[in-house]
């Protein structure tokens, strides 16, 4: 642990003792290895040897009315099904074989079950997760800010640390700066800044504007353009925008476009057709609208799984892989706001929150997760791991739980 | 697996299917204005036959028995514990929410032992009892509480269940493997109908004859291995044990692909296949991580807890244990579990509209919100503690957030300006000057110019509206 410790004031980043250190154990008992104790068995055994003194007149009342003596055997045969569709495959980040400067590719989707439907099939692709890294300084939840305020202003060393302390599959940069109501920054300021973040890291970028249609569209033009080849997901293209252009360009480039549309399928098939006069579908990935835990969860929970279903009983439109912006999870007050101490500390709540929302949508199907705080990331990645890692559960020591003494 | 098992499932009924078995007299007893008006309701499950009076004549008993076998849900509804805090457990008509609203939202119990002290026991059912957290008009609580035997002596559990239920009304799950100390502690709660856990492979015939004495509810549980399970199911109901909750085991890290399998098997089995054997409630034990604990800190086995927790209640359990019973591990999933359980079918929204909050006078400030009703009532909570008085004019955003809404074009210029004109706030106030959320910021020119009002940017959240009204408010 001190060794933990050591590293981290090295990178000159102050961490929550408390909280990395909770989650830097969540590895070692994973290793640990299993250990059947004699008093379980006894246990078992104990249990079984009971009937003689117990109610003996219900037994014989009960053999009257012809209770079963023997267990009655009964097999039950796993619900599997096909099913017709099946999500498409996308590669984000370009290597140099694409002309692009990425270390490695990443690919997601491919599913042919609903998620992690493994006593069906195998997981395809497991999701990976992008943490955000923004351009300026902007308002940050205390329990988020301890972990990166080293770091604010420095997008190319926000990228790094995302990448080599947080495990960050990829890196987000949110150019926010470009926003006509905050610095309103030129498309070559974004340029540059993207540059620096693509020398710090050699992991896939996601590209995302400030969310004004027209600049996004200026800058995202510029971007994708000077660095044809690397496999961008520009995030992202919206309705009202001038898709055509947009999408024009992010596939002359080589690039990826995230379709993005407000909680409704409709409005997502409708954008993922126009995206399809321009575009191949291993170019699109959708982002349905992510809302947080307790602030509308549910619809985006209900729309994603609905989307994937959907794609697997063979709506084209729907089939694409789904990225999430889990970070709106911070959106919600109980995730930051300080609370009556029952509720208390929020910089355990705050990510947890975070957790949670992924947690969930994870089991509706998303692909993508676009996250921020590094406990958030951490477990959903050791979840993510363990669902797809093929072991088994040991259930020798299940029944332990009734007479445990934590 | 037959097919004659397969029922229909809710989707497949029709209102026609109803209407055929009602009495067609269009008595409008009921309170609907024919017996089709009936059975369309009766298929949303927004009314129950049992108000259909003449459907209670002996002469309809067949098909009274008809309906309720056509309308039975593919997962059995349990009842745990007696009197008013009875909770049902499971019920369910669907697998998916999309489908159709969920009934009985996972109940979640923590968990209590028999070598806890007096003041032990007393202080975490008082903090399980007093868990409480006001959220879009609901309170969310806790469900029950688990008395698990950790002693191995029934003399101890007895006491302990005993005091128990002394000290609480919420319904009880007794935990242990062991018969004898299972029928202790029923003695000591006799009439209370706690749900028992659990039977297996080893003690099921005790534990049956116990089922039918007291005539409680009882936990299947098999770790990991359904075939097991549902022969035990089959067992059980052949025993008379028909009201059954099935525990096909949690298991944490290297077990939570089997977990979330099993969960999921069972419900597909049931809801999309008929499978009588399945279609049960589910007990989800997050619990369990904690046997793993080892010198691992408290905080991490109750973050880790939460985590199967989340999973769980996404992934079809009707009832869970819980050992850690903090706020900030418990508050996430207590939402969570509100929010899988509201009906797909309707946006959460309130009606848009002026609100009038303390006494406004014609100086007092106007702001704006959403109609999303979490939005509203955030707000409407925030503005009400406070004791300002203020104008809140609620803005038909089809459900929509304010960010969100401004992203989506849902919450637009137009629609302010709009609201502002019909809700007739010009008529209640001198000035022209409107606070708008700081999320909304993007569109302020634009309602400056659509409305002719002033426009000052709030705070970005709602919890500092009084303070900014405070320091920034003027007439």
């Amino acid at each position: 642990m001190a060794d933990k410790k050591k590293k981290a004031e090295e990178g000159g980043i102050n961490f929550n003792p408390d909280l990395l250190d909770l989650l830097a154990k969540f590895q070692e008992v994973e290793l640990e290895d299993f250990e059947l104790e004699v008093k379980d068995l006894e246990l078992w055994l104990e249990s079984g040897a009971l009937p003689r003194q117990l109610v003996p007149q219900m037994k014989a009342a009960g053999a009257l009315k012809g209770k079963p003596v023997e267990l009655l055997k009964a097999q039950f045969m796993p619900p599997i099904e096909t099913y017709p569709g099946k999500i498409v495959e996308v590669k984000l980040g370009g290597t140099k074989s694409d002309g692009g400067s990425r270390g490695k590719s990443v690919v997601i989707g491919g599913e042919t079950s609903p998620p992690f439907y493994t006593f069906e099939r195998p997981v395809t692709h497991p999701p990976v997760v992008t943490l955000d890294v923004f351009d300026m300084a902007l308002p940050l939840s205390k329990a988020v800010k301890m972990h990166v305020k080293e770091v604010i202003g420095d997008p190319a060393a926000w990228a790094k640390l995302a990448v080599e302390k947080f495990g960050a599959d990829m890196v987000t940069v949110h150019l926010i700066s470009v926003d006509p109501l905050l610095k309103d920054a030129t498309p070559k300021d974004a340029v540059k800044t993207v540059e620096e973040v693509l020398q710090a890291v050699d992991v896939p970028l996601v590209i995302g504007g400030c969310g004004d249609p027209i600049k996004d569209e200026a800058v995202f033009a510029e971007i994708t353009e000077t660095f044809a080849g690397e496999r961008f997901l520009i995030s992202s293209l919206t309705q009202d925008m001038n898709v055509e252009r947009c999408a024009k360009f992010v596939k002359k480039n080589g690039h990826v476009a995230l379709s993005f549309t407000p909680m409704d399928l409709n409005l997502a098939r409708e954008l993922n057709r126009r995206l399809y006069d321009f575009m191949g579908k291993e170019d699109i990935i959708m982002d349905l609208t992510t809302a947080a835990l307790g602030y509308g969860l549910d619809y985006a929970f209900t729309n994603m799984e609905r989307a994937r279903l959907a794609g697997l009983m063979g709506d084209v439109e729907l089939a694409h892989p789904m990225s999430s912006g889990t970070t709106n999870a911070w959106a919600a007050r109980e995730a930051w706001l300080k609370m009556s101490p029952e509720w208390e500390p929020r910089e355990l709540r705050g990510p947890l929150w975070e957790v949670t929302t992924a947690l969930t949508l994870l089991l509706a199907g998303v692909d993508l997760f676009m996250m921020m705080h590094p406990a958030a990331v951490k477990t959903l990645k050791e979840v993510t791991k363990q669902l797809v890692s093929g072991k088994k559960a040991d259930a020798s020591k299940f029944a332990d739980w009734v007479s445990v003494k934590p | 697996m037959s097919e004659k098992k397969k029922k229909a499932g809710v989707k497949e009924i029709s209102p026609i299917d109803v209407y055929k078995l009602l009495p067609k007299t269009n008595c409008k007893e009921c309170g609907e204005e024919n017996c089709m008006a009936f059975a369309t309701k009766i298929v949303n499950r927004e009314v129950n036959i049992d108000q259909c009076a003449p459907l209670k004549k002996p002469e309809n008993a067949k098909a009274y028995a008809q309906l309720k076998e056509l309308l039975k849900p593919p997962v059995k509804e349990v009842v745990v514990g007696a009197g008013e805090k009875a909770r049902r457990l499971g019920g369910k008509l669907v697998m998916y929410r999309h489908e159709f609203t969920y009934t009985n939202p996972t109940a979640i119990a923590i968990d209590v032992t028999d070598e806890m002290t007096d003041e032990e026991l007393a202080a975490r059912i008082k903090k399980t009892e007093n868990f409480s957290y006001e959220y879009i008009g609901y309170t969310l609580k806790l469900d029950m509480i688990a008395v698990r035997c950790t002693s191995g002596e029934p003399e101890k559990f007895k006491a302990a269940v005993k005091k128990v239920a002394e000290k609480t009304t919420l319904p009880l799950i007794l935990c242990t493997l062991n018969a004898n100390v299972a029928e202790a502690g029923l003695m000591a709660a006799p009439k209370a109908k706690p749900l028992l856990y659990a039977a297996t492979m080893a003690n099921w015939k005790d534990m049956a004859e116990l089922a039918l004495m007291y005539g409680c509810p009882l936990v299947v549980s098999a770790p990991n291995d359904l075939n097991s399970l549902v022969s035990l199911a089959k067992t059980l109901m052949a025993y008379g044990v028909g009201n059954l909750v099935l525990d096909p085991g949690t298991f944490a890290n290297e077990g939570l692909a089997d977990t979330l399998n099993n969960f999921t098997m069972l419900r597909r089995a049931a809801c999309k296949g008929g499978e009588e054997l399945a279609g049960f409630p589910l007990m989800g034990v997050p619990m369990a991580a904690w046997v793993d604990k080892g010198e691992i800190a408290d905080e991490v086995m109750k973050w880790r807890e939460a985590n199967l927790a989340s999973m769980l209640i996404v992934r079809y359990a009707d009832v869970l244990v819980m050992h850690g019973d903090d706020g900030w591990s418990l508050l996430p999933n207590a939402v969570l579990r509100q929010n899988i359980y509201t009906d797909p079918r309707k946006p959460v929204a309130v009606e848009p509209g002026l609100k009038e909050f303390g006494t406004p006078d014609e100086n007092s400030p106007v702001l704006f919100t959403t109609n999303f009703a979490l939005t509203y009532y955030t707000v409407a909570s925030d503005i009400e503690s406070s004791k300002t008085n203020a104008y809140l004019i609620v803005v038909e955003t089809e459900g929509s957030a304010v960010d969100s809404g401004v992203a989506g074009r849902k919450l637009t210029a137009e629609k302010v300006a709009e609201a502002i004109k019909e809700t007739g706030i010009e008529n209640k106030v001198k000035h022209r000057k409107i606070i708008i959320p700081g999320k909304a910021s993007r569109i302020s020119g634009e309602i400056e110019e659509l409305s002719g009002w002033k426009v000052q940017v709030g705070p970005r959240d709602s919890s500092e509206i009084p303070k900014y009204i405070i320091d920034k408010w003027q007439p």
